[in-house]
C-alpha cells in the first residue's frame, strides 16, 4: 500500500461497489432483489469471520454461535418483551460483544488446532442451550416475528423493514457500513499487528506488541460484526430459528470467505454470492446440495488456497485490500 | 424399580456406551497422535460402518448371524479402503498441514453425508442382533447382545495394544509418531504408513459402529455424535494415549448414561461439553496427558 493515489483508488473501488448495489435496487426483478437482500446480510457475516480467519490466521469453527447470538438477542426480546427495532438490534450487537468477549477470553488461552475444537464446542452448547429453552426460542421450529413488531417510527412516517426496498437498502447500508469498518481496520495499526500475528506470533511478541490483547480485539470486533449480522437476519427477514447456531453455520461463513479469497475485503462478499447463487441453481437439478459444499471445500483447499480475489492479487492487483 | 436396580441398569447402559466409545475415540486418537492432524469426518466413517452393516446384513439374508459376521469383516474393509483413497488423494497432497486438513475433511463429512443420504435415504433402519439371549439378573433381565459388545470392545482395545507395543508394525508406528524426519531418515515408509494409520482409525470406528448398529438404528445423521464425543474423550484422556483414551471412555460413557437417566439428556450434553471445553482451555494435555515436550 503506496501513497495516497493507491488510498484513492482502494477507497473509489469500494465507492463503486456499494453504489452499483444501491443501483441493483432499482434494476433487479424480484426474485434476485430478495435474493441479493439475504445474500448482503450473510455476507456481512462472512466478513466477520474473514477478519479473524483471513487477517489473524485464527481457525474458528464457531461462529454461529455469533451470530446466533445476534439473532436471538434481537428477536428474543422483540418477541416477548416487544422491544422496538432500533433496541433490540442493539440487544443483538450487545449479546454478540458478550458472548464474543467471554468465548475470546477462555478460547485464546488456546492455539491452532485446540482452538478450533474449543470454539465448535462452545458452539455446540449454544446450540444446546438454544434448544434447551426450547420453550422460549421454539428450537429448531423457530419463532416468525410480525410485520408490526418490524417497523420503525421516524416522526410522522414509518421505515417498514417488510417492503422489499427499504429491507433491500438497509441490508446494503450495514454492508457499507461493514465493508468500511473491515477496510479501516486493515488498514490501521491494529490491522498490520493482527497480520503480524498471522505471520509470526513469536516475532510479533518478541516485537513488543501485546498479541493477546491485539487477538482478543480482533475476535470481539469480529463477534460484534457477526453479530450485527445476525441481528439484522431477525429483524429482515422476521425469522429466529436454532437451525442458524448449529454447526453448519460455522462452516459456511468459513467456505463463503475461501472461496472469495481470505484476507481480502471484498472476497466475503464475491464468495457468499457465488454460492448462494451455486446452491440456488443446482437445487432445481438435484438436492445433494451437501456434495456441492464438500466438493468445493476439497477443490479450493487443494488447488485454489487463495480464492478469487487472492488470487487475483497476487498475479494482477497488488493494490487490492 | 428401586434406587440400586436403576443405578445399575444406568451403568451398564454406560459400559456399553463406553465400549463403543472408547473404539471409535481410539481411531480418533491414533489418527491425531500419529499423523497429528484432526480428522473432522471420522463420525462420517462411523456412519459408514453402520450404514454398510445394514446394507450387508439385507443383502446376506438367511440367519441373522451370519450377515452380522459378514458385516463385521466387510464393512470395516471397505471403510478403510474407502479412508486410505481419500488420504492419499486429498490428505496427502495438502502435505498434511493442520487447518488444510481440517478444512478438507469437513468437505468429506459432507460429501460422505450426501452419499448415505442420497443411496441410503432419510430413514433409520434397524439391523437384527446376530443372535437374542437374555440374561436375567434378579431385578430385570438384561440383553445378551449388549454384554457382548462390552467383550468385544474390551477384545479389540487390548489386540490393539499388543499390535501398538509388540508388534515391528506398532514399533513403526511408534516411530513415526515420535518423529517423523528422523523415522524416515531410518528408511520408514512415512507416507505408508500414514495411509495405514488413517485406514486404521476409520476401520476401528467402523467396527464400533457394526457393534452398536444392531441396538441403535442406522442414520445418515448419526455422525455427529460420536464425533464430539470422540473429541471429549481424546481431549480429557490427552492427546494419543491409549490408556487415557480408555479410561476417559469409561468416564464419560458411565457418566452420560448414569446423567441420561436421572436428568434430561439435552442438559447432560450441554454440562459435558461445558465441562471439556474448560478441560481444553485450562489443561491442554488432558487430565491423564502429560506436557508435550
Amino acid at each position: 500500500m503506496s501513497g495516497d493515489g493507491a488510498t484513492a483508488r482502494v477507497y473509489a473501488l469500494h465507492a463503486v461497489v456499494i453504489a452499483l448495489l444501491v443501483a441493483l435496487n432499482y434494476i433487479l426483478p424480484e426474485y434476485h432483489h430478495g435474493v441479493l437482500a439475504r445474500v448482503l446480510v450473510l455476507a456481512i457475516f462472512a466478513m466477520g469471520y474473514n477478519l479473524l480467519f483471513g487477517y489473524v490466521g485464527l481457525l474458528s469453527l464457531g461462529h454461529a454461535m455469533f451470530f446466533a447470538a445476534g439473532l436471538y438477542g434481537a428477536g428474543l426480546p422483540l418477541y416477548h418483551l416487544g422491544w422496538g427495532v432500533v433496541p433490540a438490534f442493539a440487544g443483538g450487537v450487545g449479546a454478540g460483544f458478550l458472548v464474543s468477549l467471554i468465548v475470546g477470553l477462555l478460547a485464546l488461552r488456546t492455539s491452532g488446532v485446540a482452538f478450533m475444537i474449543v470454539t465448535m464446542m462452545f458452539a455446540q452448547v449454544f446450540y444446546l442451550v438454544t434448544l434447551y429453552f426450547g420453550a422460549w426460542t421454539r428450537g429448531d421450529e423457530g419463532l416468525v416475528l410480525q410485520q408490526q413488531a418490524r417497523q420503525i417510527t421516524l416522526g410522522t412516517g414509518t421505515l417498514d423493514l417488510t417492503n422489499p426496498a427499504t429491507r433491500y437498502l438497509s441490508a446494503v447500508a450495514l454492508f457499507a457500513a461493514a465493508l468500511f469498518a473491515t477496510l479501516a481496520i486493515v488498514r490501521s495499526r491494529h490491522g498490520r499487528v493482527l497480520v503480524a500475528i498471522r505471520e509470526n506470533e513469536e516475532r510479533a511478541k518478541m516485537l513488543g506488541y501485546d498479541t493477546f490483547a491485539n487477538k482478543l480485539a480482533a475476535v470481539v470486533t469480529s463477534g460484534v460484526i457477526c453479530a450485527a449480522a445476525g441481528a439484522a437476519y431477525a429483524l429482515l427477514f422476521g425469522y429466529v430459528g436454532s437451525t442458524f447456531a448449529s454447526v453448519q453455520y460455522s462452516i459456511l461463513p468459513l467456505l463463503w470467505v475461501l472461496l472469495g479469497g481470505a484476507a481480502t475485503t471484498l472476497g466475503p462478499l464475491l464468495g457468499t454470492l457465488f454460492m448462494y447463487y451455486v446452491i440456488d441453481i443446482t437445487s432445481s437439478y438435484t438436492s445433494a446440495y451437501m456434495l456441492i459444499v464438500g466438493a468445493m471445500l476439497i477443490l479450493l483447499v487443494l488447488w485454489f488456497r487463495k480464492g478469487v480475489l487472492g488470487t487475483l492479487r497476487d498475479r494482477w492487483l497488488g493494490w487490492l485490500p | 424399580m428401586a434406587f440400586f436396580p436403576h443405578l445399575l441398569l444406568a451403568t451398564l447402559e454406560g459400559l456399553v456406551t463406553s465400549a463403543v466409545l472408547a473404539l471409535t475415540a481410539l481411531g480418533l486418537s491414533l489418527v491425531f497422535g500419529v499423523m497429528r492432524i484432526v480428522n473432522v469426518a471420522h463420525g462420517e466413517f462411523f456412519m459408514l460402518g453402520a450404514v454398510l452393516a445394514w446394507a450387508i446384513t439385507t443383502a446376506v439374508g438367511g440367519h441373522p448371524a451370519l450377515g452380522f459376521a459378514a458385516a463385521l469383516v466387510l464393512a470395516p474393509l471397505i471403510v478403510g479402503f474407502i479412508a486410505w483413497i481419500s488420504e492419499r488423494l486429498v490428505l496427502r497432497r495438502l502435505d498434511y498441514n493442520p487447518e488444510a486438513t481440517i478444512v478438507a475433511t469437513i468437505g468429506l463429512l459432507y460429501i460422505i453425508q450426501q452419499l448415505a443420504l442420497t443411496f441410503y435415504g432419510p430413514e433409520a433402519r434397524p439391523v437384527t442382533p446376530p443372535f437374542n439371549v437374555r440374561i436375567q439378573l434378579p431385578w430385570f433381565g438384561y440383553s445378551g447382545y449388549k454384554l457382548s459388545i462390552i467383550a468385544a470392545s474390551a477384545l479389540l482395545l487390548l489386540a490393539t495394544w499388543l499390535v501398538l507395543t509388540r508388534t515391528r508394525i506398532g514399533l513403526v508406528m511408534r516411530a513415526t509418531q515420535y518423529d517423523r524426519e528422523t523415522a524416515q531418515a531410518f528408511g520408514i515408509p512415512v507416507g505408508r504408513v500414514y495411509g495405514a494409520v488413517f485406514a486404521l482409525g476409520a476401520m476401528l470406528a467402523a467396527i464400533a459402529a457394526v457393534l452398536i448398529v444392531p441396538i441403535q438404528q442406522a442414520h445418515y445423521l448419526m455422525g455427529l455424535d460420536p464425533l464430539l464425543l470422540s473429541f471429549i474423550v481424546v481431549i480429557i484422556g490427552g492427546l494419543g494415549s491409549l490408556r487415557g483414551t480408555v479410561i476417559a471412555a469409561l468416564l464419560i460413557g458411565v457418566s452420560d448414561g448414569i446423567i441420561s437417566v436421572f436428568f434430561s439428556p439435552t442438559l447432560a450434553k450441554i454440562i459435558a461439553t461445558l465441562v471439556v471445553a474448560m478441560v481444553l482451555v485450562f489443561r491442554p494435555q488432558g487430565l491423564f496427558g502429560t506436557a508435550t515436550k
